[in-house]
This record gives C-alpha cells, sequence and structure tokens, in this order.
C-alpha cells in the first residue's frame, strides 16, 4: 500500500528518522508511537504528501509521491491533521461534503452521491444531527469527530490519522477505535495513526511503529515489539505489563 | 443549494439594476420615471438629445463607475479574505492600495496630467504587490510551508503598508496649499472625477470567471488550510492566482476611484453573515452586493449636501463602521 524507502527526516539539524525501510499491507493497521518531538507528526505528513522528506522516498502502490497527481493522491488516502483552526462559519455538512471534493472536482455543486456519502459518515461518527450547526460553536471532541467523519466521506483505502483520538471523551474513543479496526479488517482499508494512549492502540492496532528517538526506530507486529521493556525505552519511562483475562496493559512504573 | 443561490442572486441581480436606476434619478433635478425609458434609448443609442438623456448618461456613467469599484472591492475582499483565511482581511491591509496612493500623490505633487496620476496609481500599486511577491514568495508558494504559514505576507503586507503611508504623509506635509484639496479628496476616495473605462470591467469579469472556476477549490483552502492538498488542491497555485487577482482588482479599484474605504472589508463580511461562508455563492453575491452599495453610497455622497458633493469614501466609512461593529459584537454575543 505505502512505503518508506531509506527515509530521513529531519527538523533543523535533529535527526528524526533515519533509514527508514518500512512497508504497510492493505488490512493492517499502524500505531505510530514515540516521546513528543519524536518526529510522529512529520512522520505522517511526510506519508501525506504535506512535508518533503530530507532523504529517501515513500512510494503509493509502487509509486512515488511526487509522480502522483493530487487529485488521484486525494481518492488513494486521507489525513486527518492533529489540530484544526476554523477562521470561517461552515456548517458542519459543508465542511464533511467538501471532502468529496476530489471526486467531483468539475462540478459546481455537489450531488445526491455527495450528500449520501457525508451523512452517512456523520452517522457513523453520531454527529447527525450537528450537520446544520457552524463548526465554531462545536466542543473540541465534536469538532474532532466531525473531522474524522470528513475523513470517512472521502472514503479512500488509506487513512493516516495524527491522534484520532484528541479530545474524545472514553466512550467516544472507543468507538472510533473499533470503527478503525472494523474498517482494517472487514473493508480491507489501512490504517497509520499517531497515538499516545497505549492501550488504546494495542487494542486495535495490528502492527507499531516506534520512534525511539535519534533516528532509530523499530517496527514489527504489535505482538512483537509492544512489550513493556521496548515500550519503556522508546517512552524513556519504565512501564510494567499487565494481563487482565486476554487483554495486556500497559501502566507506567511509580517513580520512587 | 442550488436552488438557493439561484434565488439570492437573482434577487441582487435586480437589486444592482434598480441601484443603478435610482443613481441615473435622483440628483440636483429629479427625473420622472415616465420619462426614463425613451431617455435610456437615447443613452443606449449614444445620442442623448433631451436634457434627461443628457443628465442621465452622466449620471449612469458615473454610476457604473461606482458599481465596477464597487464589485470589484468586495470581491478583492473575499479572496483575500479566503488567501489569509482571516475574515477581517480587506483589500487594503497588505498596501496595495498604500503603493497607489503613493503613487498618485507623486503625480499630483508633480501636476501630472489626469491619466497620468491614474497610471501613477496603478503603477504605485502593483509595484508594491509585486515586492509583496518577492518579499513573501516561500510564503506564497508553501503548499508545503508549516501550518499558520500566512502570517508572513500578512505581516510583511502590513509593514509595506505602513512604510506607504509614511511616503504620503511626507508628500502632504511638503505638498504646496493648492494641489492639498485633490491629494486628500484622491486620499478618501472619490468619484466624481471618474470617466467611464473598459479596463475595470475585464478584469472584474476575468476575476469573477476565474473565482467561481476555482470557488469548490478556495472552499477547501479556507477550510483546511495547508492540508487542503490531501484533498487535491494545489495549494500553491491555488493562493498565488487569488492573490494575483485580488492585487489586481485592488489596483484597478483604486485607480478609478481612489482609496474607498470600508467596501472590501464590510460587504464581505454582510453576505457571508446572510448567505454563509461557501464561495460558490458568497464570491458573485459579494461582488453585486458591493456594486449596489458603492453606488447608493455614492448616490448618497452627491445628494445629501447639495450642491456639495462629499467623496463617496466618507460615506462608506459613515455607513461602514457602525455596521461593522454591530456585525461584530452580534457575532461575539452568539
Amino acid at each position: 500500500m505505502i512505503r518508506a524507502n531509506n527515509l530521513q527526516l529531519r527538523m533543523g539539524n535533529r535527526i528524526l528518522v533515519d533509514r527508514l525501510d518500512w512497508q504497510v499491507a492493505p488490512g493492517e493497521c499502524w500505531c505510530v508511537i514515540g516521546r513528543n518531538g519524536a518526529g510522529k507528526s512529520t512522520l505522517l505528513r511526510t506519508l501525506a504528501g504535506l512535508h518533503l522528506p530530507e532523504g529517501g522516498s515513500v512510494e503509493m502502490q509502487g509509486l512515488i509521491l511526487a509522480d502522483w497527481s493530487l487529485p488521484a493522491l486525494a481518492r488513494e488516502r486521507a489525513y486527518l491533521a492533529q489540530s484544526r483552526s476554523d477562521a470561517f462559519g461552515y456548517r458542519v455538512i459543508e465542511t464533511v461534503l467538501t471532502a468529496r471534493h476530489p471526486y467531483h472536482a468539475d462540478r459546481y455543486w455537489e450531488g445526491s452521491d455527495d450528500h449520501q456519502a457525508a451523512y452517512a459518515a456523520l452517522q457513523a461518527m453520531e454527529v447527525a444531527d450537528l450537520a446544520e450547526r457552524d463548526v465554531r460553536t462545536l466542543s473540541g471532541g465534536e469538532r474532532q469527530r466531525v473531522a474524522i467523519a470528513a475523513l470517512l466521506a472521502q472514503d479512500t483505502p488509506l487513512l493516516l490519522l495524527d491522534e484520532p483520538a484528541n479530545a474524545l471523551d472514553l466512550a467516544h474513543q472507543v468507538r472510533v477505535m473499533g470503527l478503525l479496526a472494523r474498517l482494517c479488517r472487514d473493508q480491507r482499508k489501512t490504517v497509520v495513526m499517531v497515538g499516545h494512549d497505549l492501550n488504546l492502540a494495542h487494542s486495535v492496532a495490528t502492527h507499531a511503529l516506534l520512534l525511539m528517538g535519534e533516528g532509530q526506530w523499530r517496527a514489527g507486529t504489535v505482538a512483537e515489539v509492544m512489550q513493556a521493556s521496548i515500550l519503556g525505552n522508546c517512552l524513556g519511562h519504565p512501564i510494567e505489563s499487565v494481563q487482565h483475562g486476554k487483554r495486556i496493559f500497559f501502566i507506567p512504573a511509580e517513580e520512587t | 443549494m442550488r436552488h438557493r443561490a439561484t434565488v439570492i442572486l437573482a434577487v441582487l441581480i435586480l437589486l444592482a439594476l434598480a441601484s443603478l436606476l435610482l443613481a441615473g434619478m435622483i440628483g440636483s433635478i429629479t427625473l420622472p420615471v415616465s420619462d426614463l425609458p425613451s431617455a435610456l434609448g437615447e443613452v443606449v443609442r449614444g445620442t442623448p438629445l433631451t436634457m434627461t438623456a443628457t443628465l442621465l448618461d452622466l449620471r449612469l456613467g458615473r454610476a457604473l463607475t461606482a458599481f465596477v469599484t464597487g464589485a470589484a472591492l468586495a470581491l478583492a475582499g473575499v479572496m483575500m479574505q479566503a488567501l489569509l483565511r482571516n475574515p477581517l482581511a480587506d483589500p487594503y491591509v497588505l498596501g496595495i492600495s498604500g503603493g497607489a496612493a503613493v503613487g498618485a500623490l507623486a503625480a499630483i505633487l508633480l501636476m501630472c496630467a489626469a491619466w497620468m496620476i491614474d497610471a501613477a496609481a496603478f503603477g504605485g500599486a502593483v509595484s508594491v504587490s509585486m515586492l509583496l511577491y518577492f518579499l513573501a514568495r516561500r510564503d506564497l508558494r508553501g503548499g508545503l510551508a508549516a501550518e499558520g504559514g500566512a502570517s508572513l505576507l500578512l505581516l510583511t503586507g502590513v509593514i509595506l503598508s505602513s512604510g506607504c503611508m509614511a511616503l504620503v504623509t511626507l508628500m502632504l506635509s511638503i505638498a504646496p496649499e493648492s494641489r492639498l484639496r485633490g491629494m486628500v479628496f484622491w486620499m478618501i476616495g472619490d468619484l466624481s472625477g471618474a470617466q467611464v473605462r473598459w479596463l475595470p470591467w475585464l478584469v472584474l469579469v476575468g476575476s469573477l470567471v476565474f473565482a467561481l472556476r476555482a470557488a469548490r477549490a478556495i472552499n477547501v483552502v479556507a477550510l483546511h488550510a495547508e492540508a487542503a492538498a490531501t484533498l487535491g488542491v494545489r495549494v500553491g497555485a491555488l493562493r498565488q492566482r487569488l492573490f494575483f487577482c485580488s492585487g489586481l482588482l485592488t489596483a484597478s479599484a483604486v485607480t478609478s476611484a481612489g482609496s474607498i474605504g470600508f467596501v472590501g472589508l464590510i460587504v464581505p463580511h454582510a453576505c457571508r453573515f446572510a448567505f454563509g461562508p461557501d464561495h460558490r455563492l458568497l464570491l458573485p453575491a459579494a461582488a453585486l452586493a458591493g456594486g449596489a452599495f458603492l453606488v447608493l453610497a455614492d448616490t448618497l455622497a452627491r445628494t445629501v449636501l447639495a450642491p456639495q458633493q462629499l467623496p463617496v469614501g466618507v460615506v462608506t466609512a459613515m455607513i461602514g463602521v457602525p455596521i461593522f461593529l454591530f456585525q461584530l459584537h452580534h457575532i461575539r454575543r452568539k
């Protein structure tokens, strides 16, 4: 689906990611884990084509990103930014309808098929009742769900999400993660997300990419890399794992 | 949506025509409605013989210039606001009108002919735009720039604008008494000396065609800023075109009528308030409303203290300031 070849990302003189050779296959759900400033968002922006890598390349379906046309690429992958600023008072439904732009750039107004896709996405995120609201009047969590709904309405095989659980309450965190896992399992969609909640990530992800700092990284299945000692190393704080039934929980060790 | 837009635009077109008609009728001598059709016929044929027709010809010429100026300013305002993603930006905020003022005032100071004042104003506006483009080109091209990248362009524009204002003040302070009045009138914005020209109409129609074709993409950029690229919009190219178009519109408006304040701020704001921020409707609606607004403001400017004629910039500011303050506080309360 998408792969990184010998990818290097830098911020100033600091090397974030070095010699990253990484491949994501259809149906996989990846979680990118790392400390603040480790380069998670920069990596995701690079995959989305919003940041040019300092070295190496990113390929989508065998073609490097720069060779794709933007509209064609927009039908293949969707990107959820970490935060948004709403300068204008668009209605919720309008923001979701703009996600249909890559499909009908030649239309002036959206058609009924676009409206159907938009309403279905709003319903999936349980925000259909907000459709006529001004986005600037929404709460942080509502705005986040509307943004994810727009992502769903874009209806792409690859979803890149920068902290999708941001500002969501517990119930919606679980529901959004469950939805992403189902999309991967049932519709063979591919998800790459950045997240800070290890337990949430562990419950939905099939694979994880750990950014260890100073360019180091580890990639593998959840069972391989999401182990207390490796995670503790990655996040710079000792972590313990606890078994509860079939589930494993990670908790930070107490400072003594 | 489509239906609603058609209705709104049809109403606005009727409103614009009504404003032009009103501007033709009202003045030192009020023309009766019954004489209008025949007089209008004479004007259209290009042979105004009767007194009614002559008056109508004069007034309509001025009203049409007011219309094209107002439409250009409102359209430039919407574009600038979308470009900077700031609903409080106006076409003058980047100093383009300041450049025009420097050019025009220098020409007045040097006692140039009227057409040279226009040319100097246009030249000043274009030079400032080019300078701005050169200084902020990284920001304008930046489809890949970091979030919130519009601030470099905005700050550069504000600084250039204050530089131009300093030059203007310098010229005003050394100008001889006799030329001061003309300079001040130019600064406030005045339509009394304006003649009918084709260039502003060409610029307006060209920009409107571009704006309508790009309206969908403008919506995406207004919503998502740089991330609009992930929805298939070439952000850098679109921003450059928006900058170019709004600069050209402002330059052409400022050249025909001086710097008329508030039209480019109030009209887009009021339209967004009334019809919503969707640029597919907002762009043409603001152009029509801006044109009609300036025609009415100019009619007021030449009748309210007749035979004394006020500069139209004073009228737009008098109407604009309270409306703007009202809207601002109304939105805050919501």
